[in-house]
């Protein structure tokens, strides 16, 4: 008997198979118009750009294939160091900031108090502005002479700074611009954390008498630690990619001081038209992120096992 | 008396409705048929500027001129020039006229041959309406626009030069003359500061790239000149270039407002309308914001001049300009010509420069004397013109890859301010881009 329950068994698993089978294959076409899309604009421009990171190409001119000479060119390039050292300085300083801020922020704005709403709202209004109108309007407060930060500076007995005129103050004046920009998101993830944590084990640390730096300690961070991870990635690979608030405020000046990998590239590829060369940069860099994001994404998986 | 017949009305009847179509057409046989192209529509780009908004403005008369529909486009400045390299390297430009600044893309263009030689458009009558009157534009602009094998690829539109801005009511207050020399400058700057008042003396470009043309307006004044020699080597670490470089870092550094460093012209624009800067050196497209009431603190103040001379034996000053072409991948090359002669036509071009939205390429506007007595900018305006004019020399080498000399040579001033010695940061500017001056050179 069980013999025959399997004889019979079988075919009925090779029909279900079968039909899944059949199911797929019908409806396979439905995918055509997503794959060509992504073939499009994903696949074609990426193939596109490692085979031109092989030539020897200035618009204008002749392509010649020069191989992997150009990530070699690349690696023996200071100039591409000192961006590639301004980047991770930028990045970590337009990361830190901001979650920390955010993070305190969101703490703030979970309590209840009168007029929460409307402070809320405010805070998250820098959010919605547009970068480059953003990024023009600090210009304007940045100027040395006529702008407003150096009017308040004096007024309160400070010397004025000369914020995004001096290469040794450039990169931390662009990271005021973005701590402004951007904390809001930070405290947007977070906050949206903090509401969905489960009030039972506050309730469970009050009675074990913890004190409030012990409840946030150890209840709030480790149930938030998979929002805060969320954000850090967010706030990472934005801070990489930062290049519409440098362009407009210092164009990667004073000098070379302010020139991370973005404006290398875009020098390279729109100024300079060498888009071999740049194409290179663009491998290297997506190389990077593509690393960065993994490493993120694994640690917020231990986290969430943890 | 008798009526008129069915026959007669209808004979008259024909006659009018034929009549406007007799008379386009004698018309066109007596004069230029600036409807040749009726219907057709062409693409055309260029930048934003008051050029590029004044064509804008007047775009309805070229298309009621002509019956030819125009899509115009107005791209910022540095974003422009890339657009239109990325498209003609495309092979298929989607425009079929372009402005192109001659003194960043005229080789590139030229190299690649992406534009059609307007000469043989010029030579034919049934395209080009007597009036157009190529012989007035100014020989040297005609040859500035020329490419070194001889092709005029783009049809001249205008010049910028550089001239020297300065605050009257400073000066006047300071019972000063206006500085002849560099050296004369540099000690007015010092006379007029007073940084209690945060005023200074000077105010001029730091910013990497964007400074280059303020040093080689001092260049310029020496016996060397140019940055490239007769054999097109680089000739940018030699004395006559170093003392550009220290008189470059004198005003900036000593003489112009602290954070100068990283002032582009729109930094030095605000400083110097807000009345606090006595002196300033830069394109003469400045003039009209610096007269504009609404948004100049120094409007019906500001006194022109040509820039002062240098140690060496001749005087010039700073030219850049730009050109109007039409890509040789166009199709429509007829009316894409039309557009050209109209937008740079002799009532288009003294429009240019009594509204001080530019130099004109051609000669007449300057001999205007009636238009220009009524233009709201001062007569030393037009005289500083006319006198940069004689003065004129390319600011800039002709190269191809001249956005990454101003790069590295910027780079370099920019480091002299800083503290960096002259001399050891332009000797390593020059080697720097010498290579890639060769390589270009080589594939040219």
């Amino acid at each position: 008997m069980p013999q025959d329950a399997v004889t019979l068994a079988r075919p009925a698993g090779a029909a279900q198979a079968a039909r899944r089978r059949n199911y797929a294959r019908r409806y396979a076409w439905f995918v055509v118009p997503a794959a060509c899309v992504v073939i499009a604009v994903i696949l074609f421009p990426w193939a596109f750009t490692l085979y031109v990171s092989g030539f020897d190409w200035h618009l204008g001119s002749e392509r010649r294939w020069v191989g992997l000479d150009n990530y070699v060119r690349l690696f023996a390039d200071a100039r591409f160091g000192w961006a590639m050292l301004r980047t991770l300085f930028y990045t970590a300083l337009a990361v830190v900031a901001p979650m920390l801020l955010g993070l305190a922020a969101a703490l703030c704005f979970h309590r209840r108090f009168p007029l929460r709403g409307l402070a809320r709202t405010v805070f998250i209004l820098p959010m919605m502005a547009t970068p480059v109108a953003v990024a023009l309007v600090w210009t304007m407060m940045f100027h040395p002479q006529l702008g407003v930060l150096n009017w308040l500076l004096t007024q309160v007995g400070l010397p004025p700074s000369m914020w995004v005129y001096s290469a040794d103050t450039v990169i931390p004046t662009l990271v005021i611009v973005e701590v402004w920009h951007w904390t809001p998101l930070v405290m947007l993830l977070i906050l949206g954390g903090l509401a969905s944590l489960p009030q039972d084990p506050y309730e469970a640390a009050k009675i074990d008498g913890a004190s409030a730096w012990q409840a946030f300690r150890h209840v709030t961070l480790p149930l938030l630690a998979p929002f805060i991870v969320v954000a850090l990635i967010i706030r990472s690979i934005d801070a990489l990619k930062a290049f519409d608030t440098i362009y407009v405020i210092t164009q990667g000046g004073p000098g070379q001081a302010s020139e991370t990998i973005n404006i290398f590239l875009y020098l390279q590829a729109f100024a300079f038209y060498n888009v071999g060369y740049a194409s290179a940069v663009v491998v290297v860099f997506f190389a990077i992120i593509m690393a960065l994001a993994a490493l993120l994404l694994w640690t917020r998986q231990r986290v969430r096992v943890t | 008396m008798q009526g008129i017949t069915r026959r007669q009305a209808l004979q008259a009847g024909a006659a009018a409705i034929a009549a406007p179509a007799l008379v386009e057409r004698a018309g066109a046989q007596g004069g230029f048929d600036w409807r040749r192209f009726r219907g057709e529509r062409i693409e055309v780009t260029v930048q934003l500027s008051p050029r590029g908004q004044f064509l804008q403005r007047h775009n309805a008369e070229f298309e009621e001129l002509t019956g030819i529909k125009v899509g115009l486009e107005v791209v910022p400045e540095q974003q422009h020039r890339q657009k239109i390299i990325v498209e003609y390297a495309s092979g298929r430009p989607s425009f079929d006229v372009t402005e192109i600044s001659l003194h960043v893309n005229k080789r590139q263009v030229g190299k690649a041959r992406w534009n059609t030689d307007i000469r043989a458009l010029l030579a034919d009558p049934s395209l080009t309406a007597p009036d157009f009157d190529f012989d007035d534009y100014g020989k040297g602009m005609v040859t500035y626009a020329t490419q070194s094998d001889g092709r005029l690829d783009s049809c001249p539109a205008g010049a910028d030069y550089f001239i020297l801005y300065y605050n009257k009511a400073l000066f006047e207050a300071a019972k000063l003359e206006v500085p002849t020399t560099w050296d004369a400058m540099q000690e007015t700057a010092k006379r007029l500061a007073d940084p209690s008042k945060q005023v200074y003396g000077h105010v001029g470009r730091g910013l990497k790239n964007a400074n280059v043309v303020l040093w080689s307006s001092y260049l310029l004044g020496t016996a060397q000149r140019d940055m490239i020699d007769a054999n097109r080597q680089l000739i940018t670490d030699t004395p006559d270039a170093v003392w550009a470089g220290e008189t470059y870092r004198r005003f900036i550094r000593d003489l112009s407002p602290p954070g100068s460093i990283g002032f582009n012209w729109n930094e030095c624009q605000t400083t110097f309308m807000q009345g606090r800067a006595a002196m300033w050196v830069d394109g003469i497209g400045f003039a009209a914001p610096l007269e504009d009431k609404a948004r100049s603190r120094v409007a019906g103040r500001v006194g022109y001049a040509v820039v002062p001379k240098g140690p060496g034996p001749q005087h010039h000053c700073a030219l850049f300009g730009a050109g109007y072409g039409i890509p040789e991948a166009s199709k429509k090359k007829g009316p894409a010509w039309f557009y050209i002669q109209w937008a740079l036509g002799k009532r288009n071009q003294l429009e240019w420069l009594t509204s001080a939205a530019g130099v004109p390429a051609r000669s007449s506007p300057f001999r205007n004397e009636e238009a220009i007595g009524k233009s709201h900018f001062p007569r030393e305006f037009f005289q500083t013109l006319e006198a940069s004019a004689k003065i004129a020399r390319a600011g800039l080498p002709e190269i191809v890859p001249v956005t990454q000399f101003r790069d590295v040579i910027g780079t370099a001033l920019t480091n002299t301010l800083g503290g960096a010695d002259v001399a050891a940061e332009l000797k390593r500017a020059t080697a720097e881009f010498r290579p890639i001056l060769e390589q270009s050179e080589r594939e040219s």
